[in-house]
């Protein structure tokens, strides 16, 4: 599977070699040393991650990827501190991290809106919890929902919203603690395909206009690649880093860029990462008929 | 009667045709009664005396089989002797419609046989006493048991297992000794009613608890709650409509286990006005408290239901009753 005319996905421009120098140069919000987890199962212990280390600068939006089941949701539940980690260090701002806190923002992939509180109250839940009074809380909630364009709902309950629209105040209900760090896992998963690429753009704005670093779950090739900076490549059993990818797509990012050079080159390399060839002609029963597929198909010609 | 209760709410709303069908269920079982009770050939194994005639122990009003009035018949005809005349009717335990619609009335407006008994209204009234404070001790107690018992895997497997055990026997069987140790009034009563609702309503809303979302109660740590306040701010509130609804479910229960308790000790409430009815014959009463005693169930639970609807306007089970 040569990728023929594609550029390496380690080609990067000047511009974007320079913002990545810009990035190195920023404090680290999160470092993770080492970090295993393991889970009691029957008959023995799962390893759900194994000596899982990196690092991410402030603003930085980094995206997890990697195949079902390889310990993307238990990486972010633990930094989240849901989960106790086996062995291993999760610092935030240099101190090691000891339980769920306000520091860290947490969006699920359900909808984790609490179904009795209107809009408004579901935003001002964090706050009111950190001590702020009933009207300080309010006037953030509704500064919040001004910005994701909710206001007119916020007396609505979230049954009421569209998928999107509940992820949105999820975001909202995260961010109006100011969290160092918003931990997303696969948010838009359950959302439709035109909902989900509307949402992307969407948490784009809100990460540019606000001071708020991102790591982002996603098994979507290239819903990692439009939003990230940096893309975390696990291997499932157990959970490894495979690689650590700088994204050479220029930014602003549009989704005209779907179709770059850079952005197949990259997409090409996930691929292979997530896919690799040899596990494929294990599954493949019908390999007498793959070949010809291949020679029908070029990558860098796009459909779009 | 459970699963019609917490149905209820449902068979108010929906197309025409299907409340139709709600109409017909009550009509059709009055309209089988109407029949029995008033077309003559279709039962009426008894003969209604209305003239003795010359038969020494026949006397007006009374019922006798069929085949024995007709032997007397004969007899009086072989005599000689003045024939007695009645008409067909049912046996007594089986009063008309119309005979138990008038009582509905009249056993509130009639004096107790017995000097000093209570009205009906006040027999109903002790009833729903009697119901509420069984309840909400039960409750007072139960509703906090099963949320810790929900929310604590530790505080579960400490209470649990006994209590399942204990869900097993059954509550008139303390009869006695509610009445040894809390005399023969209104407390071996309450007990009974406890005990026939406290068990399960500890195990259900303990499950109810353990339903909840777990994401809720992460998404909320998340955001900074500890504690208590974990309890107090998403738990129950997360719970409040399904606990809702197995309340009423249990006050279901709580209403079966009233005519048991009430022949517990001195004898009292509906139970105690439905067996004096029953001992001096008036099936017509008899029939009228339980038809009441249904009303009284049933129109608690839609009202409860129509409540539900209007405390917990997020959720949508609560629509469908
Ligand atoms: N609570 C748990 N108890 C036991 N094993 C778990 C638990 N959560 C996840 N696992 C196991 O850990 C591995 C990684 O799961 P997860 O982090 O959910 O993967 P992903 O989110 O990438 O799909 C899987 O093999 C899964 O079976
Ligand atoms: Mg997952």
């Amino acid at each position: 599977m040569t990728q023929s005319g594609l550029p390496s996905y380690l080609e990067q421009s000047d511009a974007v070699r320079e913002r990545f120098a810009r990035i190195r140069e920023r404090e680290v919000i999160l470092e993770v040393r080492n970090l295993h987890k393991r889970y009691p199962a029957p008959g023995g212990e799962t390893e759900a991650l194994r000596d899982v280390s990196f690092r991410i600068h402030r603003r930085e939006f980094v995206c997890v990827i990697g195949a079902s089941g390889c310990g993307k949701s238990t990486l972010i539940r633990t930094l989240a501190g849901l989960e106790k980690h086996s062995a291993g260090e999760v610092l935030l701002d240099g101190k090691p991290v000891d339980g769920p806190g306000r520091d860290r923002g947490m969006v699920f992939q359900g909808y984790s809106l609490f179904p009795w509180l209107t809009v408004k109250r579901n935003v001002m839940f964090g706050p009111q919890m950190s001590g702020h009074s009933f009207d300080a809380a309010e006037r953030q909630a509704r500064q919040w929902l001004e910005l994701i364009g909710l206001s007119k709902f916020a007396d609505s309950y979230p049954h009421q919203l569209s998928g999107g629209m509940r992820q949105r105040v999820a975001i909202a209900r995260a961010l109006v603690n100011q969290p160092r760090i918003l931990l997303m896992d696969e948010p838009f998963g359950a959302l439709d395909a035109q909902t989900r690429s509307r949402m992307q753009s969407h948490l784009l704005d809100i990460w540019r206009n606000i001071d708020i670093t991102i790591l982002f779950i996603t098994h979507d090739l290239d819903e990692a690649i439009y939003l990230a900076d940096r893309i975390l490549v696990l291997k499932p059993h157990p959970g490894e880093v495979l690689e650590f990818i700088e994204v050479p797509v220029p930014r602003p990012r549009t989704p005209a860029q779907f179709s770059s050079p850079e952005f197949l080159a990259t997409k090409a390399r996930l691929d292979a990462l997530i896919h690799p060839p040899e596990a494929e002609a294990d599954h493949d029963d019908d390999s007498g008929d793959k070949p010809s597929i291949y020679r029908l198909t070029d990558v860098a010609d796009s459909v779009e | 009667m459970q699963a019609f209760l917490s149905r209820s709410g449902a068979w108010l709303k929906g197309p025409a045709s299907s409340r139709l069908l709600v109409v017909a269920s009550f009509v059709l079982p009055v309209l089988l009664w109407a029949l029995v009770s008033y077309v003559p050939f279709l039962w009426h194994p008894k003969v209604l005396v209305e003239e003795v005639g010359g038969v020494d122990y026949f006397q007006v009003g009374m019922r006798v089989d069929r085949a024995e009035f007709d032997d007397q018949v004969k007899e009086m005809r072989e005599a000689g002797e003045a024939l007695p005349a009645g008409r067909p009717a049912n046996p007594i335990y089986l009063p008309a419609p119309h005979e138990v619609a008038s009582a509905l009335y009249t056993a509130f407006t009639t004096a107790p046989e017995q000097r000093g008994a209570p009205w009906l209204h006040e027999s109903l009234w002790h009833s729903i006493q009697i119901i509420f404070w069984g309840f909400v001790l039960s409750s007072a107690l139960g509703v906090p048991l099963g949320i810790l018992a929900g929310t604590y895997a530790g505080f579960s497997r400490l209470t649990e297992p006994f209590i399942e055990f204990f869900r097993y026997l059954p509550a008139p069987a303390f009869g006695a000794l509610a009445v040894a140790v809390l005399g023969i009034y209104d407390g071996p009563k309450i007990a009974i009613i406890f005990i026939g609702t406290f068990f399960q309503q500890v195990l259900i809303i303990a499950n109810t608890t353990r339903k909840l979302d777990r994401t809720l109660i992460e998404a909320a740590r998340t955001l900074g709650t500890r504690g208590s306040r974990l309890i107090t701010r998403v738990v129950l509130p997360g719970i409040l409509p399904d606990l809702y609804r197995d309340q009423r479910i249990l006050l279901g229960w709580a209403w079966t286990y009233l005519l048991v308790a009430e022949l517990i000790g001195t004898s009292s409430g509906i139970t105690f006005f439905i067996t004096q009815q029953a001992r001096y014959q008036h099936f017509d009463n008899v029939y009228a408290a339980i038809i009441i005693i249904g009303v009284i169930g049933l129109g608690s639970d839609l009202l409860l239901a129509a409540l539900g609807r209007k405390l917990f306007p997020w959720d949508q089970a609560q629509k469908r009753g």
